[in-house]
Formats: C-alpha cells, structure tokens, sequence
C-alpha cells in the first residue's frame, strides 16, 4: 500500500526541510521526498498550500483509563488528540487504579492499540499509588513499555523519596518527570498568589511553592545522575531556575502549557470560571511573558497540553470544590500558530522543535524525521484557516477548555499515524 | 426615556390655588366645628405643602395652630413591582393620631390608590378616630371607591393626560396643568426638582 | 427627567466594589427610612407582601440569618430558611441542583451564605433570580459592610476622609472583603493592623491604603477602631502564637482606650471573644462601643436592599 502526498510544504528543522515537495510512504515508512515523484500504484492526495511536519507528541496528557471514563477515556482522548494534530501522547499514571504497575501499563496499551487513534506511551507512577512513600516497580514497567515516571498531580513531597526515585530510575535509561508542588506552602492553594487571590478571596497558591520543589529536583538531578523533567512551569523564577540548571550542564528539560503562557491570573474575574483552575495556577501576566521568552530562547523544551478533562458537573460548581484542570489538546496547535508562529515570535522551525522533535527525545523515543526510512508519523496543517473555538468542535468527552470562544488562524487538518491517516480534512478517520 | 411630555391647559393659576385653598380651610373647619380636634397630614411629594399651606390658612382664621405632618407611602404601594423610584422620603408625624381627626392632603385625586396606600399607611402609625381627605384637583378616573370631602376644583381629564400641581416652594411656580403623556410616561406627581425637599 | 421608572442600578448584592458611592449612599439613605419604620410601634410596611425569599445559609450562622430573617418579615414577605443538616451538600447534591430545585418553587429572591467563595454568583446564574451574598468563604460580606458604613455615617455624618483602622485576622475575613473597599469607595481612609500572617497577600487591591502592625501607634490617629473576631475555627497553622500574645499586641483594653482621642468609637462584627480582642471595659463602654448600633443597622440596611434590589423587578 502506497501513499503519495503531493504538493506539500514540508518543514523538518532535524533535516534542514523548508520546502514545497511530494513526500512518497509505503508501508508505514517515508520512502521517497521529491519533486514531481513517481508511484506505480496507490492513493494520491493532493496537499497544495498545506504544512507537512514530523507528527506531533504532546508529552502530558490525561486520558482517564482506567478509572474515570466518564471524563475521557483511551478512545475519545486518543481521538481528540488526533483531532488537535497529535499522532502519539503520554498519559499521565493518575488513574485509579494508579497506573503503578505493570499490569496497568499493560491494560493501557492494549485499550490503545485497541480503540486509539494515536500513539499511546505510557508513563508510569515514581511511588506506589502517587503516595510518596514506596517505590512502584519502575523496571517490571520499563520492560512492558512505560516510557517515563511521574508522580503527576501530587509531586513527590519528601525530597528523600524524590532522591530515591531519581537514583533507582536512572539506569532503566528513562527521565522522571516532576510536578512540582509544596503541599506544606501550598496548602488548599486555589489560584496564584497575589492580586487576584486578594479580591476573590481565595486561597493563594504561592509560585514558591512550585519553585521550591523546581530548585530541588535541579539539585536531585545533580546529585543522582538521574535527567528531570519539570512539567507545566507556570513561573519566571522557575524558569530562571532552569535556565542555570541547563547553563550547569545539568539534565533538567521542562515543559509549558497553551493556558500559562496565553492566559494569566487576571482572567479570572468574579464569574469565578472553574475552567481557568489549573495547577499550577495562572500566574501574572510578568510570569507569562517570561515563559514566552524561554520559549523562545531554547530554555523551555516542549509544549503540552496537560489536558485535563473533568465532566461537565464536575466543574459546574463553587470555584474551590471544582477540581483543577482544563482540556487543551484539541486548541493547542491552533492557540502556538496563531499567537506565536504567525506573529512571528517563533519560526515554524521552532514550533517543530517544541511541539514534534524535543518531545520524542526527552521520552527517549525514535525521533521522526521528513527523510526516507522514518516512520510516517505526520501533522498536515492548514496555516491559514480562520476559526472559532465551539463547544462543537471539541470530540474529547470533556469541554472544559479555557480557549473556547477564541478565534485562531491556522490548524491541523489531517494527520498520518504510521501512514495511515487518522484524521482527514479534519474528520477523524474510523 | 420616554419623550418629554407637553403642556396642554393650565387649570389653574397661582392666585385660584390660593382661593381655591382659602375655601378648603374654611369647609374644614365648618365640618368639623372649629380646629379643636384636627391635624393635617400632606401625602408627599406636594400633598405635604399643601397641608403646610391649609395649616396656615387654619391658623389664621382660628388663630391657634394646627398639628400638621407629612406622609410617605413608598412602602405602601401596590405598584412597587413595576413601576418603582428608589428614592424614599420621610414621614414626619411628631404628634399622636389616636383619637384625631386627621385630614389627609394631597393634590390629585385620581385613581384613589394613592389614598388608599395612605390610608394603609397612616393606620400602621396609629388610630385616629376619624379620617377626611381634601383634595385640591379631582380629575376623575377612580379605580376604587374612595371620594374626597373637599375638592378644590373638579377638572375633567382623559386617559392619556397628566394632571399636575406646581408650587413655588419646589417648582418656582404655582400652577395646575394638563399635559399630553408621552407613550409609557408615568401618570404620577411631577418629579421634585433636584434639591427641592430635604 | 424622571419621567420614566428609575430602578436601582443592580440586581444583586454579591460584589460590593461593583457599587458606587452613589448606590451606596442611596442604601443608606433608605435604610435611614426604614429606621423610622423600625421606632414605630407597629415595625412593619406591607411593600414585599406575596414575595417569597429563600434564606440558604449553607454554612452555619445565627446572626446574619435572624437579621436578614427579621428585615424579611418587616418589608412582609414571606421567608423560607434553608439550610442545616438537611441541605443539599450532605446529600450529596450540587449546588446548582439545589438553587434548581428551589427555584422551582417560585422564589423571589435568595440571601446566599456559603463557606466557598463566589457561591452566591453561582446561585445567581443558576436562579436567574436576585442574590444577596450573606457572606461567601472568605471573599465577601457586603450587608455587613454597609451596615457598618451606615454606623459610622450615622454617628460622624459623613463617611469622607474617616480614618479607620481594622484590626486583626484580615486575611480570613469576608467583612474585611466587602468593608475595605466599599470604606475607601466612600472616601474613608483605612489603615489594616495585624500581623503579616493574617494580612492578604496584596492589601492595596483589597483598598487599604496603608498597613501596620503596631496598634499603638496608630490608635491616637484613629476615629474608628474596627476588631474582627479572632475566629478560632479558620486558624489553621496557628498564625500567632498564643491568645495571650494576640490580645497582648492587638486587643483593645482599658489601658489602650487611653490612647484613644476624644470622640472615637470602636465597632466589631460579633459575636465578640470578650477578653481576646476585645475586654469588657471595652465592649460595653457607653461611648466608645459601637456593637449594637451595628446590630440594629444590620435590620436596616438588608431592609433597604430587599427593597432596593426587588423595586420595579416586573
């Protein structure tokens, strides 16, 4: 079975790719990048004024399974994820059960290979149940297929466990991820700290309560050898943090989400919208434009979404009884092009690096290139349409997203998973 | 806002209020056999100048005063639903109703309800043995069965018209004048001009 | 022209810093006639009569609730209290689920206290029908803010250029939610006293315009002395050390009220922690304590908002 692409402008910075071409896949593998390229037989699809790139990973997603369907589960999180462009995730281990073992890492494969429209790399949980007190069976779950370890939504409180962790993970090749979160300073923290929390009347939730544990685990990565990862960064200290953690030579690389770089702390006004809780908080709007800044200069590695589904009921309720979370995975693409790469703040290069590229190397996966022998994970996008974002575009179970009702120019239209189309002219193929 | 509403008759001048008022006191005092027993009380917002007014009249012919107060029947009306002014005034009775002859005072008799909120009212302040209302304009239109016992001046009106008291002390001018309503106008008093009580 | 109907600019009381000094001397201007309502023998008007108004007090509280209860009855109308052991939250019901189900029983208006914050603009948008907040969380507590300010107009005449210090857990405090801002809206100048551990993370945006953790220094400057109520049951992680030291460094006593000029008051929301903020020399004194012209103003004030918020709702 062939596949020609034609006519698509394809962008790869791993391969020095700016240019229109015809991209030929056959069995799963790019084979052939060219002009006016031959195929014998198979399916042509004519992608005149589209983006081709390596398929996007987003590395902090939450799909659910097992445990919360209701919210999401591997088969509509995998389809929304298709949706936003993404041809693999990674689902955080916060399930119930934990996903702590290898039987779960099992459970999730198998639903994903059964019902997903994505790839599906699961992490795993650092401590038994995210309790923090006993280490789960990190080898048993790197041999089934676990590609990182977090304690996601908790963070690891004592910095002992956090330093076994560190150093038992290490020679299983794989990073542990952070969340970092003081519960002794954060408390019932509900939103940052600061103005906002003021005149609401909410419980603050300090940035020294991320930048604490963000410090710490730099130090933990020192001392144990072992890379970090610190998930969803939302402030300029932390970042600053990590900019001399990586000036050190230190193997610490970070992520942030669409909602701490584009929303802030000053969205939440006294409707009290439940769908702008999300830990860590928004922060100020200084904070914001800082971590654009790292995005820019190199210091923050990748985007995520840390899409975080919660049913409707969930979040209709007082501000402090909703949960934390917000969905993004399907708005994040739309959300960089139009407030970044369009601008001009950042080339489409960079959005490659950020968005395809540093995810897979930090999960320690094979990269995915636009050359021949790669494996056909593509994201084709039309960077000109103009869209609003409708409650009815979202295909995720949950629609509990911050950017809903912006307008963005630019997304995903279809994508190729191992050269199989999962989604085409934005419908997700069944 | 509703277009300004226009002036059609003037009904009565400054000096016809005043004879007009001259005759009110002296039926007053007829029937009620002298101002031994009597209080005045003015329903805001003119009513209470009125009674001021009458008061003074009272006095000059019998040469004692009369006990007058001023009535506010904001909480009292039956229209508080749909059509309501925020702004409250006061009601001052600094003497005892029981067992008084009050006289209520205000200057348009028209669909009777006010009255009957001031009835309503003055009752919750006490119990007075006797109560009468004069009127200086009643233009007809009743919508409950309450009449005064002395009426300065009867001008028949329509629907659609406006019947209002002006005075020197709040207006700069003592008048009455019909005036053409504007569509969704309210019928009541002309408004107080800003500063003009209190 | 005042031709047509002139409501009240607001439909609900959730938000103090929504009002401006207008609105709220219109408040007060009417709970100043409601108080001759109040000295009359027969306390109350027939204005509510056939409006039905829910008291849902979601968390627990007898002061607010008998004021509101009272005003209710005063203005006429009919009141259901809901609330207790019996709510919503217990059974496992949302709150949303709840305002619902009341609503269903064609409710007018709904007085909303809740242990979370922003509760009562959920209610709000959920009912559809006017709201007043009783106090949610530790956001605010406007009726108990204007009931304040009314005190004080009452007993200074004018609001502007008062200077006010407010004394103790800030931080915790809904009154202090509603109170700062609407003090500084009616052009007061307020000074918050307390330990930086019960002081909110940005006291300029709640209004104050300055702060102090020295009561001594500031008393001689002060007309009013506001003490919040160390409320025992919101200390987590214990804030300071000891009652003793609490009422050592920020209790009003005898001795502090020598340090008081001629002429200033003292005002507390209640219930009063007799011995902790402040003693009882204090608390009864006849000039100073303004205690229960606050509790009397508290009828008045949730009078005229009934009033106001309900006027010309058709």
């Amino acid at each position: 079975m062939a596949l020609m692409l034609r006519n698509a402008h394809v962008i790869d910075p791993q391969v020095g790719l700016n240019e229109t071409c015809d991209i030929l896949i056959r069995d799963g593998k790019i084979v052939e990048l060219g002009q006016d390229l031959e195929m014998p037989k198979g399916v042509e699809r004519d992608l005149g004024g589209k983006v081709v790139v390596p398929g996007l990973v987003d590395i902090h997603v939450h799909l659910r399974e097992p445990g919360y369907e209701y919210k999401e589960d591997i088969a509509s999180g995998t389809r929304a994820a298709a949706h936003g462009g993404f041809t693999g995730v990674c689902p955080m281990p916060n399930t119930q059960p934990t996903t702590d073992n290898a039987m779960i890492v099992e459970y999730v494969k198998n639903q994903a290979e059964k019902d997903g429209k994505c790839r599906v790399y699961p992490s795993g949980a650092c401590t038994l149940g995210l309790k923090g007190e006993t280490l789960s069976e990190i080898g048993d779950m790197v041999a089934h297929g676990a590609v990182a370890f977090t304690d996601d939504g908790r963070g690891v409180q004592d910095s002992g466990m956090m330093r076994r962790v560190m150093e038992y993970a290490r020679p299983f090749g794989k990073v542990v991820m952070s969340h970092c979160q003081d519960e002794a300073l954060v408390g019932k923290g509900q939103i940052n700290e600061g103005a906002t929390s003021t005149k609401l009347g909410l419980q603050g939730w300090p940035a020294a309560g991320e930048e604490l544990q963000i410090q710490r685990d730099i130090e933990l990565s020192l001392l144990t050898g072992c890379p970090i990862h610190i998930q969803h960064i939302s402030s300029a200290r932390g970042l600053e943090m990590i900019r001399r953690g990586k000036a050190d030579g230190i193997q610490v690389t970070c992520e942030v989400t669409p909602h701490h770089l584009f929303l802030d702390e000053t969205n939440i006004g006294s409707d009290y919208n439940t769908y702008l809780k999300v830990n860590p908080p928004l922060r100020t709007a200084v904070d914001r434009e800082e971590l654009i800044k790292g995005v820019v200069d190199g210091t923050i590695d990748c985007i995520v979404t840390d899409h975080a589904p919660h049913a409707a009921h969930e979040k209709d309720r007082e501000f402090e009884q909703a949960p934390f979370g917000m969905t993004g995975i399907e708005t994040v693409l739309g959300a960089i092009l139009t407030n970044l790469v369009r601008p001009g703040v950042i080339s489409w290069e960079r959005m490659v690096e950020l968005m395809a590229v540093k995810p897979r190397e930090i999960l320690r996966l094979e990269p995915v290139k636009l050359a021949p022998g790669s494996v056909a994970d593509l994201t084709v996008i039309d960077p000109d349409v103009e869209w609003d974002v409708t409650e009815d575009f979202y295909v995720s179970k949950s629609k509990n997203c911050g950017f809903t009702g912006a307008h963005f120019i630019g997304r995903a239209t279809d994508v190729y998973v191992g050269g199989y189309a999962t989604m085409e002219e934005g419908e997700i193929v069944e | 806002m509703t277009q300004a509403n226009t002036m059609k008759t003037l009904v009565m001048d400054a000096s016809e209020i005043e004879r007009a008022l001259t005759r009110i006191a002296h039926q007053i005092l007829e029937a009620n056999h002298g101002a031994s027993d009597i209080a005045l009380v003015g329903i805001v917002t003119r009513g209470d100048l009125l009674a001021k007014r009458l008061a003074a009249k009272i006095e000059k012919i019998e040469g004692a005063p009369v006990p007058i107060g001023k009535l506010d029947i904001s909480f009292y009306r039956d229209d508080f639903a749909t059509y309501f002014n925020p702004e409250v005034h006061s009601t001052q009775i600094d003497f005892d109703l029981d067992g008084r002859t009050v006289v209520l005072v205000d200057d348009v008799l028209f669909t009777g309800r006010t009255i009957r909120a001031a009835l309503d009212a003055l009752m919750d302040l006490g119990r007075p043995s006797c109560v009468q209302l004069a009127v200086l304009v009643d233009r007809g239109h009743r919508e409950l069965p309450i009449r005064a016992d002395f009426v300065g001046k009867n001008v028949p009106s329509s629907g659609n018209e406006s019947v209002r008291l002006f005075l020197e002390e709040t207006d700069g001018r003592s008048t009455v004048e019909i005036f053409e309503l504007a569509p969704g106008a309210h019928m009541g008093a002309a408004p107080l001009q800003k500063g003009g009580e209190q | 022209m005042g031709e047509t109907k002139r409501a009240f600019p607001h439909r609900n009381l959730i938000d103090i810093t929504e009002y401006s000094a207008d609105d709220i001397m219109m408040l007060l201007q009417t709970a100043q006639r409601f108080r001759e309502v109040n000295e009359r023998r027969i306390k109350k008007v027939p204005t509510l009569k056939g409006y039905t108004v829910v008291n849902m007090f979601n968390e627990p509280s007898t002061r607010t609730r008998s004021s509101f209860e009272l005003a209710e009855k005063r203005l006429s109308c009919d009141v259901m209290n809901f609330g207790g052991s019996s709510t919503s939250s217990v059974k496992g019901e949302s709150l949303v689920d709840t305002v619902k189900t009341l609503c269903a029983y064609k409710i007018d208006l709904l007085v909303v206290r809740d242990k979370n914050a922003g509760a009562p603009y959920k209610v709000a948008q959920a009912s559809g029908l006017p709201v007043i907040d009783a106090g949610d969380g530790k956001h605010q507590h406007p009726t108990q803010a204007l009931l304040d300010l009314y005190t004080l107009w009452q007993q200074f005449g004018s609001l502007e250029g008062l200077k006010v210090g407010i004394v103790g857990d800030i931080n915790h405090s809904r009154v202090c939610g509603s109170l700062v801002p609407a003090l500084r809206t009616m052009g007061a100048h307020v000074t918050l006293i307390a330990p930086p551990t019960l002081l909110p993370p940005r006291p300029d945006v709640m209004g104050a315009h300055a702060v102090s953790h020295d009561l001594d220094a500031e008393l001689p400057d002060l007309d009013v002395v506001y003490m919040l109520r160390v409320q025992r049951e919101r200390l987590e992680g214990a804030p300071f050390p000891s009652m003793r030291e609490y009422s050592m460094l920020y209790g009003m006593n005898e001795k502090r009220n020598e340090l008081l000029r001629p002429g200033s008051v003292i005002c507390h929301p209640g219930p009063v922690n007799r011995g902790v903020e402040l003693d009882s020399f204090m608390t009864d004194h006849p000039e100073r304590s303004l205690i229960l012209d606050q509790v009397y103003a508290g009828v008045l004030v949730r009078m005229a908002a009934l009033y106001l918020l309900l006027g010309g709702s058709e």
